[in-house]
């Protein structure tokens, strides 16, 4: 049963047959493809602070503003135009998630595949280390350095990335210690490569799979812990909204009935981050052996 | 004991990070103040000696009892932690415990039957559980039933009742109907997370040979269960429950947030905000004391319970 | 000729999978009489683990009873509800497993299982059942037994084990007990023990037994008949020692000629050429051919048991005093 496809396109062909996971990939692909172009497709510019007019702010959906569009999901408190201020919230969720996430992968990759390979004390000393952080809860670390560092992006994916880093490394760990075991391992070290080349190309590559469902994963986590950041006021600056903060300055209006200050950008939020653990779970599926057939 | 070691170490570092960082003076004294009671404030709050000093002054401060000042609200730190640390037991406790007695009964059925509708729904909404930010969920129960509907509070401890000297809110209507949203909302992700448990966990052991033996021998369905499965069970159970207990005391700080919860969460959020550092130490070195104890509470109830345990290494 | 106390005719147990259809046991029929020790040997994959999951109405999904019928004492299994196959189960017919550390449960004592095991067929008191469990172990080889009853199965060596396990399917008297492979985890000098207990066991209480194994040499020292199984179907059955003797089929002949024992010292074993068939893809005919040295294009038609004297076998062209006569 030979076939001349890659793996990639086995991988594709198979993943096209469930149909939930591929509406999941379109919502996210589209979701990103609008906070790319963010800037050009939204009507009004959240940041403009100049633009903004307190007039406008927490009228409903469909109320049209001073600037003379319509408001489709209405305004927020500042008076910014929700449905671009939603854009540019993607944006920011997606570029922090995805920033934090290719971060912590390369730190907790780089850290596990040491700690596998190189094996002896320093791998128990890594290790210990990772299962302690393992244990801490995330979002309490992710507090604590936010607070010490204060706002701003550098230091909220720090917090990020220190909060989720170990999940890879231990994944990494893992995956690698299970490779290293074995003889296409074994061989190639006896060739006169070095170490690191080896590593590099024949054991990394080998520890990929795990590696990318983590990763899935944890860029969903990561997003929701911004949010969630965000929303306790101590993410981005209050210039640049993130989602977060939107639904965090809708939060006194809801009970007064406006809700939909808070309540869009949450659908928003949300339907990015489930389709994300959709997306993860199928890939995760797919990668497992023991499902298959 | 490795206990022990690990307190210590995350006290120094809690420690050099609050205290180093930043210069806490500038929230007690207002910015007008002369030198001079600049100069006295940070004398008599101590911030002038040394790093390792304040470190040591700090130590023997706490194995006595003192855990400081707050800067903000000029109480000893732990009478405002002590005072605010029942309702976010209680409020974790509750959640904790409905949440897995609820999540593995709805596992074990999912896991039982695999292939029922109710089981498939729970599975599907289980998902929901994990992905959905929690302060998200808070926001829509608070939206649906207390905006919407108006059966429950959107926020606050209702009334208290006094047992054993520590004021108490679930023992009454008014304060059960206060609690009960905001540990809906701290539940669900251990809910969701312990369905998921119960039911991989009771689709692998319903197909192991013990309870395949018991079948051949004619045990009926529901002494298997009983018997068999929740013993079996409880092992991973219990496992996560720790694990996770830590977690929910960490996001008990999002939920106190959204139901302006009196706990110690809140304090902790408000105490970043204004930067009361130790307020804020006092709350790190708890938790992770709490982990510990954690930790070793559930240690032991593993010897209690697997017999392979108790007994060391077998014959 | 009393009427047999198991009697499976045409057994037929097919496994539902997203890959196809497996025929795990497919047409197997035998008579047990009563105390008799039968055994039934096969390599893996041969069905006969699935045979005796069919016979207690084991089968997990995707697999279940196509058709045929199971009659014991009397009375037709297949058709019966869950309940009423649950009452049986253990009370007339039991099973033990291979590895005894899996089958009993870590977590309770073997007192409380063998309590478990008791209530599930009768109401007897918490003393009474202390008792007669105490008996049953002692009745085992596991001595100070009302002591052991207190004993978690870690603390049991892997032979007490499975004497414990044979103490819990006796606590009925069934009148069949199903053996799979009981003795294949255990240590060799074990083996012989569990062996000669089970078979003098057997005798004292009048149950049958049917000894599933892939060891020839194990199960020839302990049973009367033998049913030699390949690709989910009979191919020989007959006498032990007729069997062992004068065999018919050229997959038993293998099979004996194998045995360390057969073989001459400082000369290779024998083996049978080829591996097991997959029983996805089973070729139309006898599934034996391709490793049989006796092929002909004959044995592309599925071959039918031929019954001789309390003997029978499944081959055009079997071995022995009728090598060379048609069939």
């Amino acid at each position: 049963m030979s076939d001349d496809r890659t793996p990639l396109r086995l991988f594709w062909a198979e993943f096209r047959e469930n149909k939930i996971g591929l509406v999941a990939l379109v919502v996210v692909v589209v979701t990103i493809l609008l906070a790319l172009f963010a800037s050009i497709i939204s009507p009004q510019d959240p940041y403009d602070l100049a633009k903004l007019s307190l007039m406008d702010s927490r009228r409903p959906p469909g109320f049209i503003g001073s600037s003379g569009y319509t408001h489709l999901l209405g305004t927020d408190p500042q008076g910014r135009d929700l449905l671009s201020a939603i854009f540019y919230g993607l944006r920011i969720s997606i570029q922090i998630g995805l920033a934090a996430g290719f971060v912590s992968l390369t730190i907790g990759t780089a850290l596990g595949i040491t700690a596998a390979y190189v094996g002896g004390r320093i791998e128990a000393l890594i290790m210990r280390l990772i299962d302690l952080q393992l244990s801490f809860p995330a979002i309490l670390l992710a507090l604590v350095i936010v607070a010490l560092l204060g706002q701003g992006k550098v230091q909220l994916i720090s917090a990020l990335v220190a909060a989720q880093y170990a999940y890879f490394a231990r994944t990494a760990y893992g995956a690698a210690k299970a490779e290293r075991g074995k003889d296409y391992i074994e061989a190639a070290l006896a060739t006169p490569l070095s170490g690191r080349l080896v590593v590099m190309r024949h054991l990394l590559p080998n520890c990929m799979p795990p590696l990318i469902v983590v990763a899935t994963v944890q860029i969903a986590n990561s997003i929701s812990l911004e949010a969630t950041l965000s929303f306790l006021g101590l993410g981005l600056p209050v210039t640049e909204p993130s989602l977060g903060m939107l639904i965090a300055n809708g939060f006194p209006y809801m009970m007064s009935g406006r809700y939909w200050i808070s309540v869009y950008p949450g659908i928003s939020l949300i339907i990015l981050i489930v389709a994300i653990n959709v997306v993860g779970d199928q890939v995760r599926d797919q990668f497992n052996p023991r499902l298959r057939k | 004991m490795q206990a022990i070691l690990v307190m210590a170490v995350m006290s120094v570092i809690v420690f050099c990070g609050v205290y180093a960082i930043g210069n806490p003076i500038d929230i007690v004294i207002p910015p007008e103040a002369t030198q001079e009671i600049r100069l006295e404030a940070i004398r008599r709050l101590g911030l002038d000696r040394p790093l390792y000093e304040q470190y040591f002054i700090f130590i023997s401060n706490l194995l006595q009892g003192d855990l400081g000042r707050s800067f903000v609200y000029n109480l000893p730190v732990l009478e405002l932690i002590g005072g605010r640390l029942p309702a976010t037991l209680e409020l974790v406790l509750i959640s904790v415990i409905s949440a897995t007695v609820l999540g593995v009964s709805l596992g074990i059925y999912a896991g039982y039957r695999p292939d029922s509708w109710l089981a498939k729904t729970i599975m599907a909404v289980s998902v929901l559980g994990f992905s959905v930010p929690s302060f998200w969920v808070g926001l829509i129960l608070i939206l649906v039933f207390a905006v919407n509907f108006g059966w429950l509070p959107a926020g606050g401890r209702g009334q208290t009742v006094e047992i054993l000297g520590i004021a108490w809110s679930f023992p009454t209507i008014n304060g059960l109907s206060h609690i009960a949203l905001p540990a809906i909302n701290l539940a669900l992700f251990k809910l969701a997370l312990m369905i998921r448990l119960a039911r991989a966990g009771t689709r692998e052991i319903m197909l192991t040979d013990t309870i395949k033996f018991a079948r051949a021998v004619g045990l009926s369905e529901s002494t298997i269960l009983r018997r068999h499965l929740l013993k079996l069970i409880s092992i991973p159970i219990i496992t996560v429950f720790g694990l996770e207990l830590g977690s929910t005391l960490a996001f008990a700080v999002v939920t106190e947030t959204i139901f302006s919860w009196p706990g110690v969460g809140k304090l902790i959020i408000d105490s970043i905000g204004v930067l009361d550092r130790p307020v804020m130490v006092a709350y790190l070195i708890l938790v992770a004391f709490l982990f510990v104890t954690i930790n070793f509470v559930i240690d032991l109830v593993f010897a209690l319970i697997d017999p392979r345990v108790r007994n060391g290494a077998s014959a | 000729m009393t009427e047999p106390v198991l009697s499976v005719k045409n057994l037929t147990t097919h496994f539902f999978t997203r890959a196809g259809v497996v025929k795990a046991v497919d047409g197997v029929s035998f008579d047990l009489a009563k105390g008799e020790i039968m055994g039934l040997v096969g390599e893996s994959g041969s069905g006969k683990t699935v045979t005796g999951f069919s016979m207690l109405g084991l089968v997990d999904a995707p697999g279940r009873i196509v058709k045929g019928s199971v009659r014991l004492n009397g009375t037709e299994l297949t058709t019966l509800s869950d309940n009423e196959l649950r009452s049986r189960r253990g009370r007339e017919i039991s099973m033990i497993f291979q590895d005894p550390i899996s089958t009993l449960n870590p977590m309770l004592t073997i007192g409380q299982q063998m309590k478990l095991a008791i209530d599930a067929h009768e109401s007897v008191s918490v003393r009474a059942s202390a008792t007669r469990a105490a008996d049953l172990l002692t009745k085992v080889g596991i001595s100070s037994a009302k002591a052991r009853l207190r004993a978690y199965p870690h603390e049991f060596s892997g032979g007490m084990r499975q004497r414990v396990a044979i103490a819990i399917a006796l606590l009925h008297r069934p009148a069949v007990i199903v053996a799979d492979e009981p003795t294949t985890a255990l240590d060799v000098s074990i083996q012989a023990q569990i062996l000669f207990q089970m078979r003098d066991l057997a005798r004292e209480t009048g149950t049958a037994m049917i000894w599933i194994s892939h060891d020839l040499a194990v199960v020839s020292s302990l049973a009367s008949r033998l049913a030699v199984m390949y690709a989910g179907r009979i191919v020989e059955e007959g006498r032990t020692a007729t069997l062992l003797r004068d065999p018919r089929h050229p997959y038993t002949a293998g099979l004996i000629a194998s045995l360390p024992a057969a073989g001459k010292p400082g000369t290779p074993l024998n083996q049978i050429p080829g591996t097991t068939p997959s029983l996805l893809s089973l070729p139309p005919g006898c599934p034996f051919a391709p490793r049989c040295g006796r092929f002909t294009l004959r044995c592309e038609a599925e071959p039918k048991m031929t019954l001789q004297d309390s003997r029978g076998w499944r081959c055009f062209h079997p071995v022995g005093r009728l090598a060379d006569a048609p069939v």
